[in-house]
């Protein structure tokens, strides 16, 4: 955090100020919470904290994975391919200053630092199915604010027809990308009905605390309905282009990995079954789940993609 | 056999068992991370390919050294790589799958690191079965024959882990490296010695 004088975001804002018990509460929870263990002080990078936030109403929660579990077997190539990576070398990344831009087809390009945004946004809690490619899912609570509220504040014109995200190409801290695994920075892209559906976020947090750093912090891509891998983390740039972006797995593996990239146990991998899923943080003994269309969200997004064939479209 | 030989013969076995030992010990303290099944899968994935290695090296190890008792660990060599291959087929099978035989058989067709992977455990029956003296005795020459099925199964080995992982192959072609060493070390410009065959 640079400071100049009194710096905007150093100062306390109103409803923080107002709901100090809560803040209190929640500022002994994050310490607590560090001084549990080696591994909760891991976990979370005490950089930032939350402003408050809207929780998830208790009808719409289902089990959820355990904090242990969503921040020990992670996919974050950037800092290695093995799942327990990022947990162990993500640490390394300085995530602070750390700043977004928004440029390409907007009346208003924005460039806007991670602390203001956070407090400009309207954050909420948000508890998602998170389904990988390679057949294991989460129930992930996140917390984060509808990607739609940022793209509005910029006003897009007409030409925009997709969003392109990108990460971050630093090699002496993502210490995964010293091999060229995959096209650096990481890329990827939604089309704009997407990006603008309500379920899509960005979120910087995790069960109520600040995003760990091996799950996308400072800011990450979350879109439920899609394999876990376009959900792009620690996010920088976002473009918005009229033609479709082509992501970093589309370069790598085109035959693989297509641009909807939606969750669908009909459409098949060459390489993991679709159909069923292992539930990560289940015991030893418990089946498969089915695969549902879409990640189960299909009345919200289905809509979308009527019309199309989604085994083109995959 | 000689006394020692039988005592290295016992030692080898017991050392052989220490993948079983391993996951026990993690399974007692509760290590086996966020996705147990697949951990398991891979331990014993992972044993098979070593084994394997351990067994095809014992006939350049004899060329090299040029010491007939290598000869005597093989068998029981490939006999655990038969073993811990069939756990890694069990696990897949019962742990994973829950023996939904349909999605077991959708599986194998649809997917090409399944479909290697369980040929090569097919494969490895017949050695299995023929690996006694007796049924050495029966097949005479063509027991030979048929035992170079363990090159095949080898290469199938290593594909069904290529082609298992997303991108980075780097642990893949490391077996696929040894594996190749090992198939050089038998073409006949390193076997300076002929042996008596046992």
């Amino acid at each position: 955090m640079k400071l100049k004088k009194i710096a905007s975001s150093e100062i306390t804002p109103e409803h923080i100020y107002n709901d100090r018990r809560n803040f209190i509460k929640n500022l002994g929870l994050i310490l607590g919470a560090t001084a549990l263990s080696a591994f909760t002080n891991k976990s979370f990078a005490a950089l930032h904290i939350l402003p408050s936030f809207a929780q998830a109403k208790e009808g719409e929660k289902e089990k959820l994975t355990s904090l242990k579990d969503i921040t020990s077997y992670n996919n974050y190539y950037e800092f290695g391919s093995s799942k327990s990576d990022p947990y162990e070398y993500a640490e390394k990344l300085n995530i602070d200053p750390w700043s977004i831009s928004i440029e390409g087809s907007v009346k208003k390009p924005l460039k806007i630092d991670f602390d203001e945004l956070i407090k400009e946004m309207p954050l909420e809690e948000r508890i998602y199915r998170l389904r990988c490619v390679e057949g294991w899912s989460m129930v992930i609570p996140w917390v984060g604010f509808p990607l739609h509220v940022l793209l509005k504040k910029v006003s897009l014109i007409g030409n925009a027809k997709y969003v392109e995200f990108v990460s971050l190409k630093r090699p002496n801290e993502m210490i995964g990308q010293k091999v060229d695994i995959l096209d650096w920075p990481y890329t990827d892209g939604l089309r704009l009905d997407e990006a603008m559906h309500p379920l899509t976020i960005l979120a910087v947090g995790l069960y109520g605390k600040v995003l760990p750093k091996q799950n996308g912090a400072p800011i990450r891509l979350v879109v439920p309905w899609k394999y876990g891998f376009k959900s792009i983390k620690a996010i920088t740039k976002i473009r918005l282009v009229e033609k479709m972006p082509i992501s970093s797995w589309m370069k790598a593996n085109p035959k693989e990995y297509g641009f909807y990239s939606n969750v669908n146990p009909k459409v098949d991998h060459l390489r993991w079954t679709q159909t069923t899923e292992r539930r990560v943080g289940e015991s030893l003994l418990s089946p498969r789940l089915k695969t549902q269309m879409f990640n189960g969200y299909h009345e919200e997004v289905a809509h979308l993609y009527q019309g199309m064939d989604l085994n083109k479209n995959f | 056999m000689k006394i020692n030989q039988i005592y290295i013969k016992r030692l080898i076995f017991t050392v052989s068992l220490w993948p079983v030992l391993s996951l026990s010990l993690a399974i007692f303290l509760n290590n086996l991370g966020a996705n147990p099944i697949e951990f398991i899968e891979r331990h014993f994935g992972k044993w098979s390919l070593i084994f394997l290695c351990l067994t095809l090296s014992m006939t350049p190890l004899r060329n090299i050294t040029h010491m007939n008792q290598w000869i005597l660990y093989r068998r029981m060599l490939g006999l655990f790589t038969f073993f811990y291959v069939t756990v890694h087929l069990l696990c897949y099978i019962g742990l994973d799958y829950h023996f939904a035989w349909i999605d077991i058989k959708d599986d194998i067709i649809k997917h090409r690191y399944v479909l290697v992977g369980f040929l090569g455990w097919l494969l490895l029956l017949p050695l299995a079965i023929t690996s006694s003296d007796e049924m050495k005795r029966k097949l005479k020459s063509n027991w030979k024959r048929l035992h170079r099925l363990i090159y095949l199964i080898a290469i199938l080995g290593v594909l069904h882990f290529t082609w298992l992982v997303k991108k980075d192959i780097t642990e893949p072609l490391i077996y696929a490296s040894i594996i190749f060493i090992l198939f050089l070390l038998r073409l006949n410009i390193f076997k300076w010695k002929k042996f008596k065959k046992i």
